[in-house]
């Protein structure tokens, strides 16, 4: 008898069905990957197992947990299964524990519910729970409140209070999405180490991490089964065209097919760039420390780093739009200086910006018309009305969205849709440089390609030069000629597309590397070679700031700061560059 | 569908909406119509009907006053005065107000901190002693109640506007407009105000009732509105010296005005649910 039986699932809303006749099953120990995108079903399939659909969905079929029906079940009955039978681990942690809770009180709690344990006895075993899942000084973190914990720490908090009761089922909904991806790396090896003869059903949009820890994955489209197998096989042979489109867009490190940029004048300069902001109690924290970068026309620049590594802070001030401390931006051979409502109107025009969250960067109460034609108004108001309709629709089309759009509200697009808008809204000043700030983060894999495909698009017909922000090294494969490595508001290394993912000099963006998952079951990656997370800001590690963290660190590496130099055509900053 | 025949149909299903709304259209038609259809007149004394009764007969609905005077046309002519108040307090406190917090907020600093200090400065002098000593300088005026009344509710608007915008000013549509270059008042009018709009209306509407309050309390206290023109809270005034002869005198406005200030809190109410459903969607 499975451990878990789904037969003809169907969940609808309103008449809008999220889950269409969904039958799977999961044995016992088994893990499963249930992979699909945005909008899919994925998450509707979790709750509707744990009984937390809200009261206007409406349900049908059959959810079996061994023997037990859950569809229909008393809410006293779906109380005594969860955490004890089935725990969930959710993608916020900040969301799913309680605030105002100590970490250790809110597991005991879950013990103590449940019968499992009393009194001391259920202190001592929380104790161990939190030392299992890897929070150091775990007398300490007992008593922590949940924001007192880092993100990672956090995540580690809710597995530990997943896991505590020794669950035969655990869910997990896309846990280490909000996560740096040397963390994701960490959770995701602690949770296969930590599970034992717990079943993992493991929801995801990275196939990376299917392919790395599941033995059995489905695959749902629009909320019903396309297809399922054991992950080597679908991955080998997809059976269904839409398995085949999800893996082709999956991401990957192994290869690029982006063209040489052919040598151009610079555009942009950014020298020994610092920026700080000062926090509420008077401390400065720094969050970019004299960094260097430059581009040229035609180029693509990738900034990356882990949250915190000032690489969105570096263009932020070079665009104007947060202060800078010190340090010089030249744009197109003129100096840029102040914030940006004070600087020329050709410099604001050659420099723009996409955001991350498609819809929070446009206005809600306009029109994407008027949205797009915005721009135009400010940079050419000589134009008549019908030009600069004509010219918006032209934009558009060329975004790849049809007149249909033009009078439509931010809320009425998906987020590829409005992501569009946002690069039409820049591309119609014709900048010289565009800045994507996380611009395809929020997005699915198959849209994510066609955004990308728009702006290589548009760089080839212009000369555009493009700074990709990013935190995703498989983006940074697939768009970028150049590579900027940031940690702690550093540069750690720059190097060309292919020198760095060939053979990167720095330990650092070795371990980044090597973090990241690849959707090959038989190179899976996603290896957790660094400990812990990164320092606070407030008081960085003295010498080079890695080094608490570096596999490779002697002594010379905490006391002096390592000046940048060239090694084997990277750029690098690292006391034993040449030796490693 | 746009957001705006979204908001309507929304206020079509919402029940509060429709009946406080409606009864309030009614009074204000009845309110503008009535005096005209009437044969009587508000100023017009007549020693012979003293005190009367209201009856069915000879368009005397609310009787008469102690002088003799048509209290329906009356009280019609209070309600004009009320609407009128609460009219010119929602757009006074609507203009100045959403202007001057919308740009407190969206320059923050140290033009906020000069700003919203001024304010609180205002917001420390006491209303009635404010009122008096208005009086006593310019003497008693139609046209500076309104001022007084729409003086004091600004200031709520403007600290409810520049809180709102504080936080809108963060979001990345306005760096986006920063970016192309939008001059900073086009960025106060055409991304911060439109969404203010949800607020804003919401705030109105529980500002009106407010407004209508202090004139009827200016009125009853004698501060407002002159003899032989009347108000709703004039015409509650004159009905408690009559209290125990005429009881109509004082329940007839008390209980327009308790209706009119019902239906803009409901009104309030149901707006604000209204816009939350907005955000809910």
């Amino acid at each position: 008898m499975s451990l878990l039986s789904v037969d003809g699932l169907t969940i609808g809303y309103a008449g809008q069905p999220a889950v269409r006749n969904l039958s799977f099953t999961m044995e016992k120990g088994e893990s499963v990957g249930l992979v699909g995108e945005s909008g899919s079903g994925k998450t509707q399939t979790a709750m509707a197992v744990l009984g937390l659909l809200p009261a206007q969905a409406k349900v049908s079929g059959s959810i079996r947990f061994g023997e037990t029906e859950l569809l229909g079940a008393s809410e006293k009955l779906l109380n005594a299964l969860r955490a004890q039978s089935m725990a969930m681990v959710f993608q916020d942690p900040m969301q799913a524990l309680n605030p105002f809770v100590q970490i250790g009180s809110q597991l005991r709690r879950i013990l103590l519910h449940h019968g499992l344990a009393e009194g001391s006895q259920a202190q001592t075993r929380v104790m161990d729970m939190l030392e299992r899942v890897g929070l150091p000084d775990a007398k300490r973190q007992y008593r922590a409140y949940p924001h007192q914990l880092s993100g990672g720490m956090r995540q580690r908090a809710m597995l530990a209070s997943a896991l505590i009761a020794e669950p035969q089922l655990l869910i997990a909904d896309e846990p280490t999405t909000a996560l740096d991806v040397t963390v994701q790396a960490q959770i995701l090896e602690l949770l296969e180490e930590l599970r034992k003869d717990t079943a993992l059903l493991l929801i995801t949009h990275d196939l990376g991490v299917v392919a790395g820890h599941c033995e059995r994955m489905l695959v749902i489209a629009e909320g019903g089964l396309v297809e399922q197998g054991t992950t080597r096989q679908v991955f080998a042979q997809p059976q269904h065209e839409h398995t085949a489109r999800l893996i082709a867009a999956a991401p990957r490190l192994d290869r690029t097919d982006i063209p040489d940029a052919k040598p151009a004048e610079m555009v942009l300069e950014i020298a020994a760039a610092a920026v700080s902001y000062t926090e509420q109690q008077g401390d400065s924290l720094h969050a970019v420390r004299g960094v260097d970068l430059s581009i040229h026309a035609g180029e693509t620049v990738a900034v990356v780093g882990e949250s915190g590594s000032g690489k969105s802070s570096l263009v932020r001030a070079a665009l104007g739009l947060v202060p800078m401390r010190s340090g010089r931006v030249v744009f197109c051979g003129s100096a840029l200086e102040g914030p940006v409502q004070t600087r020329s109107r050709k410099s604001r025009r050659g420099l723009q910006l996409v955001f991350q969250d498609p819809v929070g960067s446009l206005n809600p109460q306009m029109r994407v018309a008027s949205i797009v034609a915005e721009s135009l108004l400010v940079h050419e108001p000589g134009t008549s009305a019908e030009m600069r309709r004509e010219h918006v629709t032209a934009m558009l089309e060329k975004c790849g969205l049809g007149e249909q759009y033009l009078d439509r509200y931010p809320h009425e697009l998906s987020g590829g849709e409005a992501q569009r808008v946002a690069i039409a809204r820049a591309l119609i000043l014709e900048p010289k440089v565009l800045v994507c700030d996380e611009a395809v983060a929020a997005l699915d894999g198959t849209v994510r390609q066609q955004i990308l495909a728009l702006l290589r698009t548009a760089q080839e017909e212009s000369g555009l030069a493009i700074i990709f922000i990013t935190h995703d090294l498989a983006v940074v494969r697939a768009v970028s000629h150049r590579v900027l490595v940031m940690y702690m508001g550093a540069l750690v290394e720059l190097a060309d597309n292919a020198t760095l993912f060939a053979g990167a000099r720095h330990p650092y963006t070795r371990a980044l590397l090597e973090a990241v998952p690849v959707p090959d079951p038989e190179h899976p990656g996603g290896r957790a070679t660094l400990r812990g997370e990164v320092p606070s800001l407030l008081s960085p590690p003295s010498g080079c700031t890695f080094h608490p963290r570096c596999p490779h660190a002697r002594e010379i590496c905490a006391a002096e700061t390592p000046r940048e130099r060239t090694v084997g055509g990277s750029t690098v900053a690292c006391h034993r560059a040449e030796e490693i | 569908m746009t957001t705006f025949a979204n908001i309507l149909r929304r206020v079509r299903k919402s029940r509060a909406v429709l009946i406080s709304g409606g009864l309030l259209l009614g009074i204000v038609v009845a309110a503008i119509a009535g005096p005209a259809l009437s044969p009587h007149d508000y100023l017009q004394t007549n020693f012979n009907e003293l005190l009367q009764r209201p009856a069915t007969t000879g368009f005397r609905f609310f009787g008469t006053d102690d002088l003799g005077r048509d209290l329906f046309v009356r009280s019609m002519l209070g309600v004009q005065v009320t609407i009128i108040v609460a009219i010119v307090a929602s757009v006074v406190s609507l203009v100045i107000g959403v202007t001057y917090g919308a740009v407190a907020g969206y320059f923050g600093g140290r033009v906020d901190a000069l700003m919203m200090r001024f304010v609180d400065t205002l917001y420390a002098l006491p209303f009635i002693f404010f009122v008096i000593l208005l009086m006593v300088a310019f003497e008693r005026n139609f046209l500076l109640i309104f001022v007084a009344i729409g003086a004091i509710n600004w200031l709520d608007m403007a600290r409810i506007v520049r809180g709102q915008t504080l936080s809108l000013r963060e979001r990345e549509f306005v760096d986006a407009a920063r970016l192309t270059g939008v001059s900073a008042p086009r960025i106060i009018f055409r991304h911060i105000a439109p969404n203010l709009i949800g607020v804003v209306i919401v705030y109105v509407t529980l500002t009106i009732p407010q407004a209508i309050l202090v004139e009827s309390f200016l009125s009853f206290l004698g501060l407002g509105i002159q003899e032989p023109q009347t108000s709703l809270g004039a015409l509650v005034d004159a009905g408690v010296n009559q209290m125990e002869g005429a009881s109509w005198m004082l329940l007839i406005p008390a209980a327009l005005l308790a209706t009119i200030l019902l239906c803009f809190n409901f009104l309030g109410d149901a707006m604000r649910d209204v816009f939350d459903a907005r955000d809910a969607q």
